[in-house]
């Protein structure tokens, strides 16, 4: 009798925890997005009730650090783990695994996102094949960011299209070792997208190319050794001590605090060194364009972080209605009258820009300027096989170019020499071209 | 004889100890003033030490954004039952070893040890795969398994060590007085070796606390514990070093707790022997 009413009570108390958690559910799916830690993907993530509020459709996000995530995400995508329904991938991944079929294209989008409003460049990188599997979030290329009151200081004028010999003059000329100003930040950390995109731009702009045609490395060239020479030559001159390890970072750090005369860096930057919550110098920041050498190419790069649908996801419908709200207008619209337009996501559709609103933000023309002056399909001055401004778009330059900036940083802590370092880099990338069948 | 150990002697021991322990223990605490700055504070050159405005912002922000309770419960589960799983198939294991030798028990005890040379990397796929085909990517239970096959070895050599130091006449005079197999395991061996298997339990338990490898490639959303926490703060694009100090003050906190409050058994157990 005893049992009887236990099990009866039991079934009950089930029957209405099910109920209630039904209920307080409410939600006819739920989609797991895998992003990165970055100011514009986490403010993204405080307006998902509004997209749960108008779809019915929940969000589980799982936020982790830039390489972490790549890892984790190459994983299951390869092994088809399907943990995630929409994934925050890179320029990078996106044409290599929309060539692999490992994401589904983005052509069954709706009028009213207007996909034409995307900015070219950042469509054209992350397409395949004229097919576009990742849709921009944000965009970015790179700028020169430099204190408008040391460059007066030292008599100087930024030119709006600054050549890399104005920039080592003005450099040295803003160098105060005595107060621990540097004139210059750039990064000189190992890693493909820390120090060696950094370098890889630089170098599009002294003629240099990391591979020929046929696929043969070129690091053993004039133009690389000018190009690491010169950055060399004025980071010992005019730059922090330890810049070899500098990364974003740092050299944000650096900047913020008032000691560093200029800083050549992503154009994101530019909302993080003109705030004045963050920044000890947010009154007295100019902006110009990457630095060239009259060649051609300038050395700015170009990125976006884009949102993809793997292809194994069970959820594509309620993934793509996600796409499309988190990088349609609305949602640009949305943060701009909650936080104001300095905070809407950069660079991925050409009608921002075209807003008089936004226009009046300090470095949103630099910032599209830069963008549209980065051109994937043609990186240098002579011709390659390979798409990317900063990065060759191969699945195995992640790992060979990780190698090759850890040389080109030991060479700018001095523990060998830049001759060594381009000696040793030409065959690490010989090898692994060579392995990977391109050679 | 004991030799006399002199007061300079002795207050120069004490103060080398303490400049060790307190260069152990400063980058706990510099993370723990950290997360009580301003992002630009947590960036100031030169570094602020304790003359700042304290604020509990970065907590707040942390707690808004993160789901705290759900990932400490996750590292509860998965490093509680690593640890308590490891102990009851250890616990055989070193005791056959210490007591009923073979010629291969010293081969074996390296062969265990050798497992934990291999880089966890090399494994990736085929554990992901083997995960994906039982259905149990991100899975807590899963995960519990996982960390205890990787802990084992230590489990077992530990206990081993410790089992070793306990006469096996006092053993044999319990099976003399008739006690079963089980009897001697449980009434005799076990509360012999408290607190090697305390420091063992300890040990094991902060090692799959802090395992970050295999808690943030094998879980997303249901099973994520405090690493995958932690690694969410983490960025190279954007300065969050006090929000990041924050979450890691968070999920370092309850095993400080555990192993202030444990501290005199795990330095008995890692410093003595059973039953010296």
């Amino acid at each position: 009798m005893f049992m009887k009413t236990v099990l009866r009570t039991t079934s009950a108390l089930a029957l209405c925890i099910s109920a209630t958690a039904a209920f307080a559910d409410g939600h006819s799916a739920t989609i797991t997005i895998a992003t990165v830690n970055n100011g514009d993907m986490i403010r993204m993530q405080g307006y998902t009730d509004q997209f749960t509020e108008e779809t019915g459709i929940a969000v589980e996000w799982v936020t982790l650090e830039e390489n972490v995530l790549r890892q984790r995400v190459t994983t299951d995508i390869t092994t088809e783990g399907g943990q995630f329904d929409i994934m925050t991938i890179g320029m990078y991944e996106a044409p290599i695994w929309g060539s692999n079929g490992w994401l589904v294209p983005l052509d069954n989008l709706s009028a009213e996102y207007n996909v034409d409003d995307i900015l070219p460049a950042m469509r054209g990188g992350l397409s395949h094949d004229g097919t576009l599997y990742a849709a921009p979030f944000y965009g970015e290329s790179s700028m020169v960011m430099y204190r408008t009151d040391l460059m007066e200081a030292a008599g100087l004028e930024m030119p709006a299209a600054p050549t890399w010999e104005f920039i080592r003059e003005a450099a040295a000329a803003m160098t105060d070792r005595d107060n621990d100003i540097n004139g210059i930040c750039l990064r000189g950390k190992p890693g493909w997208g820390e120090g060696g995109a950094f370098i890889n731009a630089m170098a599009n702009s002294f003629g240099a190319r990391v591979v020929d045609e046929e696929w043969n490395a070129q690091l053993d060239s004039e133009a690389w050794a000018n190009t690491l020479n010169f950055y060399n030559d004025m980071m010992q001159e005019s730059g922090p001590a330890g810049f070899a390890t500098n990364g974003f970072n740092e050299n944000l750090s650096l900047f913020n605090q008032g000691l560093c005369g200029m800083w050549i860096d992503a154009t994101v930057a530019a909302s993080f060194v003109t705030n004045p919550d963050d920044s000890e110098v947010a009154d007295s920041v100019g902006f110009a364009l990457a630095p060239d050498n009259g060649l051609g190419p300038r050395s700015n790069w170009l990125w976006a972080w884009a949102l993809a649908v793997p292809a194994g996801t069970q959820q594509q419908d309620e993934a793509m209605q996600f796409i499309e709200w988190a990088t349609g207008t609305g949602y640009i619209e949305q943060v701009a009258a909650n936080e104001g337009w300095a905070n809407v996501p950069p660079g991925a559709r050409q009608s921002l820009y075209d807003n008089p609103n936004y226009a009046e933000v300090p470095f949103a023309q630099m910032t599209l300027d830069s963008i549209l002056s980065a051109n994937p399909n043609e990186p240098t001055v002579d011709p390659v096989p390979y798409t990317g401004v900063q990065f060759m778009a191969i699945p195995e330059f992640a790992g060979f170019w990780t190698e090759v900036s850890q040389e080109f940083s030991n060479a700018y802590a001095g523990q060998q020499t830049i001759e060594e370092a381009l000696a040793n880099g030409q065959a690490i990338v010989n090898e692994a071209l060579s392995a990977a069948g391109y050679q | 004889m004991a030799r006399a150990v002199t007061t300079p002697r002795k207050a120069l021991n004490t103060a080398i100890a303490w400049t060790i322990g307190i260069l152990i223990f400063f980058p706990i605490l510099w993370t723990v003033l950290t997360s009580f700055k301003t992002e630009a504070e947590a960036i100031a050159n030169p570094p602020v030490f304790l003359f700042f405005d304290w604020t509990l912002e970065n907590y707040g922000v942390v707690q808004e954004r993160s789901n705290y309770m759900r990932f400490l419960w996750n590292s509860v589960i998965i490093a509680g039952g690593s640890t308590i799983l490891g102990i009851i198939i250890a616990v055989p294991a070193a005791w056959s070893m210490a007591f009923v030798p073979s010629k291969r028990t010293k081969d074996i005890l390296l062969w265990m040890l050798s497992t934990k040379m291999l880089p966890a990397v090399g494994v990736l796929y085929p554990i992901y795969l083997l995960c994906i085909e039982l259905g149990v990517l991100d899975n807590r239970y899963a995960l519990v398994v996982i960390l205890m096959l990787i802990n084992l070895p230590i489990i077992v050599w530990m206990l081993y060590t410790y089992f070793r130091e306990i006469p096996g006449e006092i053993l044999e005079a319990a099976r003399m007085d008739g006690a079963s197999l089980k009897d001697e395991l449980l009434y005799v061996l076990t509360p012999m070796a408290v607190p090697g298997i305390a420091s063992t339990l300890l040990l094991n338990f902060i090692l799959a606390w802090n395992e970050a490898f295999w808690t943030l490639n094998l879980t997303s959303v249901d099973a994520a514990p405090l690493t995958a926490f932690i690694a969410s703060y983490s960025s190279p694009e954007g300065l969050f070093f006090a929000k990041l100090s924050a979450a890691s003050t968070m999920a370092i906190a309850p095993i400080l707790i555990l192993g202030w409050f444990s501290q005199k058994q795990l330095v008995r157990g890692l410093t003595f022997g059973a039953v010296k």
